[in-house]
Formats: C-alpha cells, sequence, structure tokens
C-alpha cells in the first residue's frame, strides 16, 4: 500500500516537472464571450498539435480583452467589435500596437415562431419594431396580435451588433424584454406565437423561423457576399504582428487554414477565406 | 507540608486552569461572533464604497426619477425607477399567493388536519424549500410561461378561484360575525345566518364575474410579472407555512382548552385566540418570506421579461417587469471594474437600495414583534 502510494506520488511528480518542462511557450488569450468559443476550439486543437504550448483562454467581455492587451495581461485580444479611438489611445500611450485579425464573421438572424406568416422585414421595420413604433405584426402583414420584442442583455457583443447595425444608437423601446444567451432567445421565440428575436446563424434550427431582411435570407454565403445586412467581422488583437513562425503567429492564424476553417463552421459561424 | 496541603495547592492550580480555559473560551466566541458581524459591516461598507462615486457623478433624480434605464447607449440613462417598481410588485403578488395559502396550510396543519398527517405533510411542504431556484425558473420559463401563453384566460381564472375563494369565505364568516353582535340573543343566529347568506352569494357572484372576464383575456408573453409572482409566491410557501405552524403550535394547548371552556366554538378559537396569540409569528413568517422573495434572483432573471418599464397600468401584472436582483445579475458581465465606469457603480447602487430594504424590513419586523410582545404582557395585568 505504502509503495503503490509512493510510486503514484513519484509519477505525479515526474508529470508535474516533465509538463513545467514542456510547456516553455504559453499564450494567455482574453476577451469577448462570442469569439471565445473560437479561441477555445484554436487552443484545445493547437495544443493537441504543439503539446510544447500552453495556452488559456478566458471571456471577460470584449472592452476587458482590449484592457488586458493594453495592460500586457494577455497576448491576444478576442473582440466582438473593432477596438475604440479610446482603446487605441491607452494601448499607443502604453507601447502597444494593436494588430486586429479579422478571423471569422457572424450574421445576426431575425426569428419568429414557425406559425408566423412573416417571411420577411426590412431593417427599417426591425427597427421600427424595436423602436415601438410598429407594435402589432398585422402593420407588417401578419396576424393582428402585438408583437412581443425579445433581445438579448445590453452586456453581450450580439447586443452591441444589434445596436450598432440596426437601432443606431436610438434606444430600444421600454416593453423589450431582454433574455441572458442566444439559446435563451430561441426558446422564448419557439414557444411565444407573437414574438420576434436575434440570433447568431449558429442558433438557428428548425424550431424557429428565420426571416429574410432586406429580401436576404441570412446563411454563409449571403453574410459572406455582404447581402445580408446583420453581420460583423469577429477580431483577436495582437500586440504588433506576431513574429513569423512562433507559436504566437501559428495560432492566430489558424483561421487560415483549412481545419481552422472547419472548427468556425462547426461552431456556427463564417470562415473569412474558403479553401 | 502535609497532604492536604498539596491537595489545597494542586486544586487551586486546578481550578486557575479552569478559569484560564473559561476566559480563552469566552474570547474565541466572542471572536467569532464579532467576526460574523464584521463581515455583516464589511459588506455593507464595501457596497457603500463602491455606490457612493455613481451618486457623486451621477446625482439621485435621474436614478430615482427617471424610468429610462439604458446602460449601454450613449449617452447612458440610469433611470432605476422601473426597476423599483418591478421588484416591488413582483414581491406584492408572490405574498399575494403566498400569504393565503401559506397561512391557510399552517393552519390546517396545526390545528385542522390530525397529527399523523402533519407529520407527513409538513417535511413535504419544506422540501420545496431545498429545490434550487435554477430549477423553479427552468420550469417558469419552459412550462409555465407557454401555458399562460396558449391557456392564459383558464390559468389566471384557476388562479383567482384558488387564491381569492379561501380568504374571501374567512371575510365572509367574520363580518357575519360581526354583524350579529349587539343585537338580542334570539335574533342573532339568524341575523348572522342570513348576513353569511347574503355575502357569500355575493361572493361567488363577484368571483364568477371575475372569472368570467379574465376568462377572455389573451397573454402576448408568458414571461412577466404574475408568471414569477405565482413562482416566487410557492418558492416562499415553505418559510411562511414553517415558520408561521410553529408560531401556532407554539400558542400552546392550555390556550386552546381555555378557550373551549369558555364555549368557544373550534373557528372562534383559531381566529380570536389561536391566530392573536401567534400573530408575532405569523408577522416574522411573512417578512422572512418577502424576504425570500424580493431576493431570489435566478427565476425573476429567466422568466420575468426583464423589461426596465412601469405597465399601463401600473397592476397590469401580464406585462414584463424588471426587478433589482436580475438587473445586478445581468449587467454585471460587461461593466467596467478597471475603469470604475458609471456602469459598473450603478449596480452597487442598486444593491445599496436591495440591502437598505431588507434592513428595513428587518427593523419593521423587529418593531411590530416588540410592539406586540409589550401589548400582549400588558394586557395579561
Amino acid at each position: 500500500m505504502k509503495r503503490l502510494s509512493a510510486t503514484v506520488s513519484g509519477l505525479l511528480l515526474a508529470g508535474t516537472l516533465l509538463c513545467g518542462a514542456a510547456a516553455r511557450e504559453k499564450i494567455v488569450v482574453d476577451g469577448s464571450t462570442t469569439v471565445g468559443p473560437i479561441a477555445k476550439a484554436f487552443a484545445e486543437y493547437f495544443m493537441k498539435v504543439n503539446p510544447e504550448v500552453s495556452i488559456t483562454v478566458s471571456e471577460s467581455g470584449s472592452g476587458n480583452g482590449a484592457k488586458s492587451l493594453v495592460n500586457k495581461s494577455c497576448q491576444v485580444a478576442t473582440m466582438s467589435r473593432a477596438m475604440k479611438q479610446g482603446e487605441y489611445e491607452a494601448a499607443v500611450h502604453s507601447e502597444i500596437l494593436p494588430i486586429s485579425h479579422v478571423v471569422a464573421l457572424d450574421g445576426l438572424a431575425m426569428i419568429v415562431h414557425p406559425a408566423n406568416p412573416v417571411k420577411n422585414l426590412t431593417t427599417d421595420q426591425v427597427k421600427a419594431i424595436y423602436l415601438g413604433r410598429i407594435k402589432n405584426w398585422n402593420q407588417v402583414g401578419g396576424p393582428n396580435t402585438p408583437i412581443v420584442i425579445i433581445s438579448r442583455d445590453t452586456n453581450s457583443g450580439t447586443y452591441e451588433t444589434f445596436e450598432t447595425r440596426i437601432m443606431k444608437g436610438e434606444k430600444i423601446a421600454k416593453n423589450c424584454e431582454y433574455v441572458g444567451s442566444n439559446g435563451a432567445i430561441r426558446q422564448r421565440v419557439q414557444s411565444t406565437r407573437a414574438a420576434v428575436g436575434y440570433v447568431g446563424i449558429g442558433f438557428l434550427d428548425n424550431t424557429v423561423k428565420a426571416l429574410s431582411v432586406n429580401g436576404v435570407l441570412p446563411s454563409l454565403d449571403t453574410v459572406k457576399d455582404g447581402s445580408y445586412p446583420i453581420a460583423r467581422p469577429l477580431y483577436m488583437y495582437t500586440n504588433d504582428y506576431p513574429k513569423m513562425g512562433s507559436a504566437l503567429y501559428r495560432y492566430v492564424t489558424l483561421y487560415l487554414s483549412k481545419k481552422g476553417q472547419q472548427m468556425i463552421e462547426e461552431i456556427g459561424f463564417i470562415p473569412v477565406t474558403n479553401y | 507540608m502535609n497532604k492536604t496541603g498539596d491537595s489545597l495547592i494542586l486544586s487551586q492550580a486546578a481550578s486557575r486552569f479552569r478559569r484560564l480555559a473559561a476566559a480563552l473560551m469566552r474570547g474565541f466566541l466572542l471572536l467569532v461572533t464579532a467576526l460574523s458581524m464584521a463581515a455583516v459591516l464589511l459588506i455593507i461598507l464595501y457596497i457603500a464604497r463602491d455606490a457612493l462615486p455613481f451618486f457623486r457623478l451621477a446625482g439621485l433624480k435621474e436614478f430615482f426619477a427617471s424610468t429610462a434605464w439604458y446602460p449601454s447607449g450613449r449617452p447612458a440613462s440610469f433611470g432605476a425607477l422601473s426597476i423599483f417598481f418591478g421588484s416591488a410588485i413582483v414581491t406584492l403578488g408572490a405574498m399575494a399567493v403566498a400569504i393565503p395559502l401559506g397561512l391557510a396550510a399552517a393552519l390546517c396543519l396545526s390545528d385542522i388536519l390530525p397529527f399523523a398527517v402533519r407529520q407527513a405533510v409538513k417535511p413535504v411542504i419544506e422540501a420545496l424549500a431545498a429545490i434550487p431556484s435554477v430549477a423553479f425558473g427552468f420550469f417558469a420559463l419552459v412550462v409555465f410561461a407557454p401555458l399562460l401563453q396558449n391557456n392564459g384566460g383558464n390559468v389566471l381564472t384557476v388562479m383567482v378561484w384558488l387564491i381569492l375563494l379561501p380568504p374571501g369565505l374567512l371575510l365572509t364568516y367574520l363580518t357575519a360575525e360581526a354583524s350579529s353582535r349587539g343585537i338580542r340573543e334570539e335574533v342573532a343566529p339568524a341575523v348572522k345566518w342570513v348576513m353569511a347568506g347574503v355575502l357569500g352569494w355575493l361572493l361567488i357572484r363577484g368571483l364568477l364575474a371575475l372569472a368570467d372576464r379574465l376568462g377572455g383575456v389573451t397573454i402576448d408573453s408568458g414571461a412577466n410579472a404574475l408568471n414569477v409572482s405565482l413562482i416566487l409566491g410557492i418558492m416562499a410557501l415553505p418559510t411562511i407555512v414553517s415558520v408561521s405552524e410553529d408560531a401556532l403550535q407554539a400558542a400552546g394547548r392550555d390556550l386552546r382548552e381555555g378557550s373551549y371552556a369558555l364555549g368557544a366554538t373550534r373557528a372562534e378559537t383559531l381566529l380570536k385566540v389561536v391566530i392573536p396569540a401567534a400573530s408575532s409569528g405569523i408577522v416574522a413568517a411573512v417578512i422572512l418570506g418577502v424576504m425570500r422573495a424580493i431576493g431570489e434572483t435566478m427565476v425573476v432573471w429567466m422568466a420575468s421579461g426583464n423589461a426596465a418599464q412601469i405597465p399601463k397600468p401600473w397592476f397590469n401584472v401580464l406585462s414584463p417587469v424588471r426587478t433589482l436582483t436580475a438587473t445586478i445579475a445581468g449587467d454585471m458581465g460587461e461593466a467596467d471594474q478597471v475603469l470604475g465606469s458609471l456602469r459598473y457603480h450603478v449596480l452597487f447602487a442598486l444593491a445599496l437600495i436591495l440591502l437598505l430594504l431588507s434592513f428595513f424590513a428587518n427593523l419593521v419586523s423587529e418593531w411590530v414583534l416588540r410592539r406586540h410582545r409589550r401589548r400582549m404582557s400588558g394586557g395579561q395585568k
């Protein structure tokens, strides 16, 4: 018994030492909860192929990612929006040069209950609905029922995209319901006949109906060719362009490889390149 | 020295040791008590420290008087009035559900049902308290919200009957009895029965009319104040039942038997003797229930709709509302902790208000209990 435990602890010790010796390079990733799944999938794959590199990914929001990059507590900041002017200024001030890598595209789909006969909305109609100016489905060619508007909570990158692409700075009506995740929006819409909501394209399934916006249905192709109006790039930021061939370089350029594109599509986003 | 002297010295040493040990023990207990008090004080201090910058930068007027809650807008606005309102109406609703049901259940358990049934039923009710709130939230969102949307009118009708009928009958009985007081003894029972009949008929007709009107209501969105009120009410039930049942039990056998000996019926004994005697415990139970409802986060975040608005009209519980707790939980993520933005500090301002509210509720309960105790002891002469 004693010998067994001694062997086990010896093995453990050796294992720790080996890991410590092997993890020569460390990459810390921090930022957006939207880009987080991509960063995690990349990290998992990268560490499998390159066991000598250790990558930690945390999701504290796009703004916090930028801050971590500026005070050098991470090497990669994932962001679901571009850096703001103030963040650039703060970066340059502490001798950081943020370089953006657009790793994927994301589209927001407007969804309704499958029984809703409405098929298309224009961006102006979507805006008017969320402003509370269009209150009834019969104003946009649907049945005579009041519209129940549902939004992501104001913390999310998804909300920020909707706010910038659709609302353009105007304020959403007070009776709008807020929920905590893409999945929760889908759940509310699939069980509420009069509801309208928006989710990332990766969350579409046959329990809800995606509307075409300005006559264009959301899909990988329409987001990529720019015809679908509610889309955004997803970013990774590094300090300066990483040294060619370094682990950091190989990690942030993973999105260019075939494997990287597959992973992005599996998570439900749209790869920027097409091999 | 002789032997007795030795043992005397020994016992002196032993008693000194014992005294030292007692002092140490007392010191340790004091430390533990002080620690828990210090924890409470530190929490208040910490929350106040992060809340004050908000009031300094944004002032009080917008926070307390405006209903525009757009923490991410440019410029942002932090009107929390509708959020206070949301917490208030959800708590009121929960109490409207939990107090009549809870007190009725407690009365049944303590005085009406056989003892064996009570022994079996009470643990089951108390087990309700062990269900995690996220499970209640999931039920509210996935089962109850669609049910409200699809069969709104029927659900409302059933709820109205369940909640209004028991207190209605009680009120009928009490009014009938009060009206027969001071009338000549020969006609008093007749007056009482006629009154009870008339009032009971009015009650049933009123409820039927109400149910008729509610039956036609359609509910657009099941994630609303009514949904969470009901769920929170059920969550507060075990607290209210358990504490008030204990209070009713504690009123004692003597009191009940004394009342019966004076010729009182069981209803009279319950309403006029047992409940008044247990009222301090009942008030404590209700306030504990209120605290449970006002502090609950997960259920309201999942199923209240989180719309920062005061419904029109204000008592329209079929529209979504946003509560203090849900706002704090939901807005914490992106709130800028490092730079200390307004969006971060406003959450602490909300937390401070929540803390003050629960403090206030505690004070009120304390005051009620003390007043009640004084009156009870003064009344004995």
